[in-house]
């Protein structure tokens, strides 16, 4: 069990930063990037960029393949998917659902 | 050449043996974490591979690649009962099992050579389910969800 809080901590601590999730997000809209193309995405040194992927790759949200002598960077969702069967899953959906298409709405009136 | 890859990796408390066994041969098994669907076939490199629905009728077909157990398996997947994805044809499908420390390290890349692919859109909803159910079937004995969409049937049920 120590084994997997451990995970549980390494995931909610890769998730726990604006510049990860961002990296997560350039990943989610185009995967098998290299790392200079990551790190056009994000106003920091490319050594910064280093650390905040091996955090996600710690974790196991980012997965890597050479391919040739290419590093490319894959978004891994099994983790996610562990988090929301975990959390998310034994909740009614529609539920959910009508609540985020409530906020939505709310929100796009304020604006 | 475009192409459309996406790349699952579990690690997963159990051995390489266990794990080959539960991705190929073991049958009954792999029902239990991939939804009451199965696959068939001799698992060696040239023999055919299907992948069946409950009822037996053929979902997606090709032919085993390269069989190394307990270590690699890479074989060639086609859908066979959606013609939007029949027609998009081969894809590529490679596992990877590797010890780490008190784990197994199971990466799955499944290739389409195409720029998008809605073949890959189709099974990336599918394989973070299908793996997470098989390390928690591994691990603890259970499998984490009995269905896929286990809110939409549920909500079928009660009305």
């Amino acid at each position: 069990m120590t084994e997997r809080r451990r995970d549980t901590d390494l995931l909610f601590k890769a998730l726990a930063d604006p510049s990860r999730r961002k990296l997560l997000d350039v990943l989610h809209a185009h995967d098998g990037r290299t790392l200079n193309e990551l790190c056009e995405h994000l106003d920091m040194t490319r050594q910064g960029v280093t650390q905040h992927i091996d955090l996600l790759e710690g974790a196991n949200l980012v997965a890597t393949v050479r391919r040739g002598r290419e590093k490319l960077h894959f978004l891994n969702p099994v983790p996610l998917q562990e988090i929301y069967e975990r959390w998310i899953a034994k909740f009614e959906k529609p539920r959910l659902k009508a609540l985020a298409n409530l906020q939505r709405r709310l929100e796009k009136t304020n604006a | 050449m475009p192409r459309s890859t996406f790349v699952y990796v579990a690690y997963i408390r159990t051995t390489p043996e266990k794990l080959w066994s539960a991705l190929t041969d073991d049958t009954e098994f792999m029902k239990e974490y991939w939804f009451g669907t199965y696959c068939e076939s001799e698992w060696t490199a040239g023999s055919s591979w299907k992948h069946l629905s409950p009822d037996g009728q053929i979902l997606d077909a090709g032919e085993i690649v390269e069989a190394d157990p307990p270590r690699r398996l890479v074989f060639r997947w086609q859908n066979q009962n959606k013609p939007e994805l029949n027609a998009e044809g081969m894809s590529v499908c490679t596992m990877e099992l590797e010890r780490s420390g008190p784990a197994v390290k199971l990466s799955i890349t499944h290739t389409i050579e195409r720029d998008t692919s809605k073949f890959i859109a189709a099974v990336s909803g599918g394989w973070p389910k299908v793996i997470s159910n098989l390390k928690s079937l591994l691990e603890t004995g259970s499998a984490a969800l009995e269905e896929p969409y286990p809110v939409a049937s549920a909500q079928a049920r009660r009305t």
